[in-house]
């Protein structure tokens, strides 16, 4: 077992909206991520996978509040700091996000070096110009971009090359964890490999540390991460390997999300689609019992009262269901 | 679908659209010829910047032809004046990319509906009937007429409001539905919902679809006909089967390579950055 990099237990927020009705998006989650490895996270939208990552930086703004729960990076607590502190010393070189939309993160009328020299700045208000741009060249060369870019401005960027260049920008100061939320949704095909190539390459230079990546395709996932976490309604309903999730799904919302995946292989045309019916429960008054339970194809009149925990240890293999693990695999073979 | 009896339901002959003069002239559609048939699902493939959706909008009218001809059921077609291109409008309609701008905000579900209605003439069916209809489209896409109504479409999710368009669809009955990437902006799960609607379109229907994507494992499952666009040039096209699994191409054998897989390894060394 590698040196842990990322450990988050019981972590709880919620966002404050008026009239009172909290919305509880995340709800005592609990994960970890080793030195070298990378995590999956897959789920419908609105099932608070963006949420979760949002979270995880320890930098909650109104509406988001947080509740109850620990983040450690690296050995550190940082579940109790301050946003201002947050933004000055773990923001950047302990943990980089990148949001969904990336692409439009960055300002039109300023060229790249200038956002390098931003991130820089915000940690060493004292840093030379020269050391910022050998920094940037040498960084911007490990990882295939062409050093020209630092001179250019966002508009006269493709789509693909405004994301790596993002992803290049936001980890610029080598963080320990980089959370990439959906980086290449907004990408074709091919734009989306360099993205995921350069990410690989970021683990294996050991520029970034660890990754938590987050998407709803599934084969992506299963090529990129080792490890998947599947969530629902806020809650994590399946955690294990990518092969174990992908191949051997045991929740039933891992098993729907499964008949929805499209590639081209010989035999996909015959493979009629199953998607899961309804929407994800609102969370403002989320149902009692197992969340999944109105929409899932198995469930027993048990299911919607019943406190439905976790199992497994919680490192390993583990999944929310009120069947055990037997009871899933003969429910799932009489199907 | 037997050989005779297809009907020819739009095509082209040497295509071209070219933006600006000069030196920074761009050749974004290059001489394209193509048949698409009724009752076929067409799907266009190709990379972003490929001219997938300049040829999109020349197909609806939406921008000028700056060679070549389009031909409608077998006509050369004529959008000259704004009457002429609502009647065109009649045969086409679209779906697009982002449902989340493609309603006009003002505007609640059911006079979104209803418009449809009056628009293939039905401005003076009795009430009961109107509604009637609203609600048999309405449970075609699997949302809840009942629910709708009195609502305006940004209170709906992403995939409830592309269904709604699909619902639009099914109330106009056009010859042609043109889906430029519609499902691109949702999740996986939504996804395979909307991509079935389309398919019960199609065959319940006898619509011609055209569906342009850049996702090459989408077209597969989708598709009778694919042709694949390599910098505003239809590079091969033929029935799903040929062109994915016996790729002649080398753009298409990289499209079906990038696309990650379960089944077999993901290369990645192939990248050119």
């Amino acid at each position: 077992m590698g040196k842990v990099m990322l450990e988050v237990r019981n972590l709880s927020t919620k966002y404050v909206t008026r009239y009172r009705e909290d919305v509880y998006a995340v709800d005592s989650v609990s994960l970890t991520v080793e030195e070298g490895k990378s995590l999956g996270i897959a789920g419908e939208s609105g099932c608070g996978k963006s949420t979760l990552a949002l979270s995880l930086m320890g930098y909650y703004f109104p509406p988001l509040h947080y509740i109850a729960g620990d983040i450690i990076i690296d050995g550190k607590n940082i579940s109790k700091l301050d946003p201002e502190t947050i933004r000055k010393t773990i923001l950047g070189t302990e943990i980089a996000y990148i949001p969904q939309a990336a692409m439009n993160a960055l300002n039109p009328t300023r060229k790249i070096i200038r956002f390098i020299e931003d991130v820089i700045r915000a940690h060493d208000p004292k840093a030379r110009k020269k050391d910022i741009y050998d920094l940037a060249r040498k960084r911007f060369e490990e990882l295939g971009l062409p050093a020209s870019v630092l001179e250019r401005y966002p508009v006269e960027l493709s789509g693909g090359m405004k994301q790596r260049t993002v992803i290049a920008v936001s980890t610029i100061l080598s963080p320990k964890v980089l959370i990439a939320d959906e980086p290449s949704s907004a990408l074709d095909v091919t734009s989306q490999k360099m993205v995921i190539k350069m990410l690989k390459d970021m683990m294996a230079n050991g520029i970034i540390k660890s990754m938590i990546f987050i998407t709803h395709e599934l084969p992506l996932l299963y090529n990129v991460t080792d490890d998947i976490m599947v969530m629902y309604a806020g809650q994590i309903v399946e955690k294990g390997t990518a092969k174990e999730v992908v191949f051997d799904p045991l929740h039933p919302y891992s098993k729907g999300l499964m008949g929805s995946i499209i590639v081209p292989e010989e035999g996909v045309r015959d493979v009629k689609l199953t998607a899961i019916p309804g929407t994800p429960p609102n969370l403002k008054n989320p149902p009692a019992g197992c969340r999944f339970a109105e929409r899932c194809k198995y469930a027993t009149p048990e299911c919607s009262y019943a406190n439905v925990g976790l199992r497994g240890n919680g490192y390993g293999r583990s999944y929310r269901c009120l069947f055990d693990e037997a009871k899933l695999r003969e429910v799932y073979a009489n199907a | 679908m037997p050989e005779n009896s297809k009907t020819l339901c739009l095509s082209g002959k040497g295509v071209t659209k070219i933006f600006g003069v000069g030196s920074k002239r761009v050749v974004a559609v290059d001489h394209v010829d193509f048949e698409f048939y009724q009752g076929e699902l067409i799907s266009i493939v190709g990379e972003s910047g490929s001219g997938k959706t300049t040829l999109a909008k020349m197909l609806l009218g939406l921008t000028s032809v700056t060679e070549g001809q389009i031909y409608f059921q077998g006509k050369p077609r004529d959008i000259s004046t704004h009457k002429k291109r609502k009647e065109y409008w009649k045969g086409i309609q679209a779906i697009f990319q982002d449902p989340f701008s493609s309603y006009n905000i003002f505007t609640k579900i059911d006079t979104v509906l209803l418009d449809c209605i009056h628009m293939r003439g039905g401005r003076n069916l009795p009430k009961e009937q109107k509604i009637e209809m609203m609600r048999e489209a309405c449970s075609f896409v699997n949302l809840k007429f009942d629910e709708l109504t009195n609502k305006y479409p940004f209170e709906l999710s992403g995939g409830q409001q592309q269904r709604l368009m699909i619902a639009r669809i099914f109330l106009l009955k056009p010859q042609i539905l043109l889906a430029d990437e519609p499902t691109s902006m949702i999740d996986a799960c939504s996804r395979s919902t909307i991509l079935d609607m389309l398919l019960n379109l199609c065959r319940e229907t006898k619509m011609t679809i055209i569906f342009i994507t850049h996702d090459i494992g989408l077209a597969y499952y989708i598709s009778d006909t694919v042709y694949i666009m390599e910098k505003g040039k239809f590079v091969e096209y033929g029935t799903a089967d040929e062109v994915i699994l016996n790729p002649k191409a080398d753009y298409t054998k990289r499209l079906i390579s990038d696309v990650p897989k379960i089944y077999e390894e993901w290369d990645l060394s192939t990248v050119q950055p």
